[in-house]
């Protein structure tokens, strides 16, 4: 098994670390809470020059996207971090590079959207995105983001569209835990070199990039894309499985957690399903048949994959930490009824959107879920959409 | 190292025909005429606008060169991009050929919304060219006006009426904001004077640093002039001083054009439509002014030449 160093960092270090040792040609980058500090630590690396990076210190979140479109068209690994605002800014840019097919990673550092202004934790910026063609991959903790930041790049680059790897704000970037940091040598060689087919750098090869496609072309490349989304699914299980042989962290599509048996499951993403996890073994102690199910890729939405999982549930909870403000349930929530739906497996569902803007999730919160769950089982009737946590 | 037409002409055509252009459009003869000066180890950039949209309809080009658009507002900072990451392969050693980095946005996309870009891009002095094509307003989406817009122009969102007589407010210097930024080498040139472009663009590409050349793009669609004058059109801007031609190297101001007898504006005017109604007797004022504004400004700039 590969050698691994044990450390305690901040999941912004973790991240930082990663990109240190995956040793992209150009990250460009614009500071926003809670995600600044990636680059800021990665900037001290270049400074020391300890990558062979060229930083680009843009002067918007527009610009960093851009730039990171420019660098990885030329030919190159582009990286960049990102929080709420910043994402928001991105917005246009994001949807350009996965048009383009380019395999740009981004670190998102979840938090909520303006207005009000809140620096604090939901999920509200990456599912804003969740259309734009961008792979979405989640994660619990620290440990995870770092293993999901090396293994996007060589799922960017298989299958040829960007991904947004996320973190929980404050919760996962600035808490301390213990992690396994792999050597620079194993980083290296499992991301490999980037050998683009065509690239600008390559004056002897002239190509056009963006160009204009009108009604005769541009159906087709959109096709082309969301085809390139749905082959994703393999290349981030052979990915996943690969990192997992090597260094024995493996992945999948989502995580089961004591859900063979299940019969109370909760659906939840990020730093909160750590919580639920806790949850699920306390009621387990007490003979509750309860259970987790915890999307990890987002996008594309495993949605066959996550229905089987789903089979023997008897009741659904789906915890959104972001609100559509759609008159209807919150993003997860809709994909996991659609999925269900689709195999023909009428199970109740309930919707519960909490942490909003940061405001905590406690261990009672989601006993209360598995309460409301039993209880939904014995007939009481609940609202499909829950507000947990708010005054009201 | 001036350009010497015989030789232009032998060179492969890097911006070739076949594009969708108007009929005399300036902007492909500059485009043109920056990649003879460039040669082909150039990666050209490009801003949404008619540049882009009329050479690169799928599956046809008109770039002999790498091109990438990305949008509308970010030339600046795609080319940035570009440029980093030739920087960052010539120090792990995966490069050592010279390429050249251009970026091209059109005047709406340069003035006013790419300005952020733009600017950032110069501020973190990458080694590029910016080159704007500035026919003085959005055209593209159908003559709209723009901070380039001359004071009295009629335009489609600062139309000629009764009570308005075009656009209210002079144009953004914007030369003059790149040169503030401290950049090495900052100039205006003309569609209609092929010397004057190569020359400088030629100038600017030996300068390791950001560059910016603001060219003069007559357009007979916005403009509402006959194709065939597009170069007449230029150089009549340049004979008028409403468009001095200048080179500011390293702060330095120098004139590259000075015109032997400086005509009045109303004669640049008079050729197009959307200056019609300021040669009418009702609107002496308005075009006195104008005509004011413009010898104070070439006055100015004389000054600044002198002052070195
Ligand atoms: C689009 C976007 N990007 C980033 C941020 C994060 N942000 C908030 S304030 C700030 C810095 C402000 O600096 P400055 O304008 O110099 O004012 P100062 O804080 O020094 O008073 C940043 C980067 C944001 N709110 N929105």
């Amino acid at each position: 098994m590969a050698k691994t160093n044990i450390v305690a960092k901040t999941g912004n270090e973790a991240m930082a670390d990663a990109m240190r040792q995956i040793n992209p040609d150009v990250v460009a980058a614009y500071p926003i809470t809670p995600a600044t500090e990636i680059v800021q630590i990665f900037s001290g690396y270049v400074a020391d020059g300890l990558v062979k990076t060229e930083f680009v210190p843009v002067e918007s979140e527009h610009s960093a996207m851009s730039a990171c479109i420019g660098a990885s068209a030329a030919g190159g690994r582009a990286m960049t971090g990102t929080s709420s605002q910043g994402l928001a800014l991105m917005a246009e840019m994001l949807y350009v590079a996965s048009g383009l097919r380019l395999p740009i990673v981004l670190a998102d550092v979840n938090r909520a959207l303006s207005s009000p202004i809140n620096i604090h934790c939901d999920h509200s910026d990456t599912m804003m995105l969740k259309e734009s063609g961008w792979i979405q991959i989640f994660s619990e903790n620290a440990q995870e983001g770092y293993d999901n930041m090396i293994q996007a790049v060589r799922i960017a680059e298989k299958a040829r569209l960007p991904v947004i790897v996320t973190t929980d704000g404050f919760i996962i970037s600035h808490g301390m835990e213990r992690i396994e940091i792999l050597s620079d040598e194993d980083v290296k060689n499992f991301v490999g070199e980037y050998k683009p087919e065509q690239y600008l750098l390559n004056s002897a090869a002239p190509i056009t990039i963006g160009a204009l496609d009108l009604p005769d072309y541009y159906f087709e490349h959109r096709r082309q894309a969301a085809e390139a989304m749905k082959e994703a699914k393999s290349i981030i299980l052979d990915i996943s499985k690969e990192y997992g042989q090597k260094f024995g962290r493996s992945y999948g599509l989502f995580e089961e957690y004591k859900l063979s048996d299940a019969e109370l499951v909760i659906v939840a993403m990020g730093s909160t399903a750590g919580t639920t996890k806790v949850v699920v073994d306390e009621l387990r102690a007490s003979g509750v048949k309860a259970g987790l199910l915890k999307p990890r890729v987002f996008r594309p939405f495993p949605k066959d994959e996550i229905a089987s999982a789903l089979k023997g549930a008897k009741a659904i909870a789906v915890l959104d930490r972001s609100d559509s403000m759609n008159g209807n349930e919150g993003p997860v929530c809709l994909e996991v009824k659609a999925a269900l739906y689709d195999k023909g497996l009428a199970k109740p569902v309930v919707d519960y959107i909490f942490g909003l803007g940061g405001r905590e999730i406690r261990l009672q919160d989601v006993e209360m879920v598995y309460n409301d769950l039993a209880s939904m089982l014995k007939g009481k009737t609940f609202d499909k959409v829950n507000y947990m946590g708010v005054r009201e | 190292m001036m350009a010497n037409l015989k030789e232009l002409a032998k060179q492969k055509e890097l911006f070739t025909g076949g594009h969708r252009a108007c009929a005399g459009c300036g902007t492909v003869m500059i485009a043109r005429q920056v990649l003879m000066a460039s040669g082909p180890d150039t990666v050209v950039v490009s801003a949404t606008g008619c540049l882009e949209v009329v050479s690169t309809i799928f599956p046809f080009t008109a770039w002999n060169v790498p091109f990438l658009h990305s949008a509308f507002e970010n030339s600046g900072a795609t080319v940035s991009g570009v440029e980093a990451l030739y920087k960052s392969w010539v120090r792990q050693g995966k490069i050592n050929k010279k390429i050249n980095f251009i970026a091209f946005g059109g005047d709406g996309g340069t003035y006013d919304i790419g300005l952020q870009s733009l600017s950032g891009a110069m501020e973190r002095g990458h080694n590029i060219l910016y080159v704007c094509y500035n026919n003085e307003a959005y055209m593209n989406t159908g003559v709209q006006r723009s901070g380039a817009t001359p004071k009295g122009a009629d335009t489609s969102t600062a139309p000629v009426g009764k009570v308005k007589k075009g656009k209210e407010q002079y144009r953004k210097d914007l030369t003059a904001i790149m040169v503030a930024h401290g950049i090495p080498y900052a100039a205006q040139s003309i569609a209609g004077n092929w010397r004057d472009l190569t020359s400088k663009v030629e100038k600017a590409l030996a300068i390791e640093g950001p560059k910016f050349i603001n060219v003069f793009q007559p357009c007979r669609l916005g403009w509402a002039y006959p194709p065939e004058l597009t170069c007449e059109m230029g150089r009549l801007a340049a004979d008028t001083c409403t468009w001095p031609l200048y080179e500011v190297v390293n702060g330095q101001y120098k004139i590259t054009y000075k015109p032997k007898e400086k005509k009045p504006i109303a004669e640049w005017m008079k050729l197009q439509g959307r200056f019609r109604h300021l040669l009418k007797p009702e609107n002496k004022a308005l075009l006195d002014e104008l005509q004011n504004k413009t010898d104070k400004n070439w006055e100015a700039l004389l000054k600044k030449e002198a002052a070195i």
